[in-house]
């Protein structure tokens, strides 16, 4: 397996999306490559570091704001099918 | 090595219900859906639209077109995986009229094996999110994710930030498997690649970053 055979993979390695035999290639390349090695493991920690950063919160007051907003308007309309 | 767990969303048990007293004009039972949804939705419309005032618009109209086509809804994929594909196009839109050139599209694709290789290789250190305060990551994150292209940055936010599935996320975003695949890894590849060069291990002792 070459290092870009291993990246081809990455992605489905990262989310568990492959069968055992090609994970443990994978295993495999990564138990002597360093550098698929470091990439693997950046890359997994992008991943978590985004998805636990709550860059973008719908801060309370302007959330209650949308919802009234948007209720209204739906209230406005008698059944939604005739729109 | 662990494998990145995939964010767990609420039950969608009652959900089909939610949405069938919805069309009979039961707004409380939309309401419920709103309430469910709309954090998700802004954190998605404001990824895409790199707008505060944008990303309000698109929230509001992505539910209120969401209620005016109920009827379209036919359960066969989630509620949830409705509304995101809703919101997504509303939010394309936005993105459009800022942009002069007007060509902002999910199927941009600027296919390169180059650009899966990675330039530079440097590990990071062991909890690279305690380098810098919180307000500084986040600013240094959003600019990082900012400098993708929107398709990409779409197929990132639904499946690593959002935690759609691969399916769900092609479903949404009206592409094949291969192609939420093949952005998908662009898009961490590429987001890795930039933070290098905050998260990298100090060299050679000179204490810097």
């Amino acid at each position: 397996m070459t290092c870009a055979d291993f990246l081809k993979e990455l992605t489905d390695y990262l989310d568990a999306a492959i069968d055992e035999s090609t994970r443990a290639e994978l295993e495999d390349h990564l138990a002597w490559c360093h550098n698929c090695y470091v990439i693997c493991n950046t890359t997994k920690k992008t991943i978590e570091i985004y998805r636990d950063s709550q860059l973008y919160e719908l801060p309370e007051e302007l959330r209650s704001r949308l919802e009234v907003a948007i209720l209204s308007k739906c209230a406005s309309k008698k059944n939604p099918s005739t729109t | 090595m662990a494998i990145i767990e995939t964010k767990v969303r609420g039950a969608a048990t009652d959900e089909l219900a939610l949405v069938q007293a919805a069309k009979g004009g039961d707004v409380s039972a939309f309401e419920e859906l709103v309430k469910r949804y709309d954090r998700n939705v802004f954190r998605i419309a404001q990824h895409i639209t790199q707008n505060r005032e944008d990303a309000e618009d698109v929230v509001q109209d992505a539910f209120l077109k969401a209620y005016g086509n109920l009827e379209q809804f036919q359960g066969n994929s989630k509620f949830y995986t409705w509304l995101v594909r809703i919101a997504v196009n509303e939010s394309l839109m936005k993105l459009r009229r800022r942009r002069t050139d007007r060509t902002v599209s999910l199927d941009e694709d600027i296919k390169t094996e180059e650009d899966t290789m990675p330039r530079e290789i440097a590990d990071w250190s062991p909890n690279p999110e305690q380098l810098y305060k919180q307000g500084e990551l986040k600013d240094i994150l959003r600019k990082t994710i900012q400098g993708l292209p929107a398709s990409f940055r779409t197929v990132f936010v639904l499946r690593d930030v959002e935690g759609l599935s691969t399916e769900e996320t092609a479903e949404a975003l009206d592409l094949s498997i291969p192609a939420v695949k093949s952005r998908l890894l662009r898009a961490r590849l590429q987001l890795r690649e930039r933070l290098n060069k905050y998260f990298r291990k100090p060299r050679g002792g000179d204490g810097k970053k």
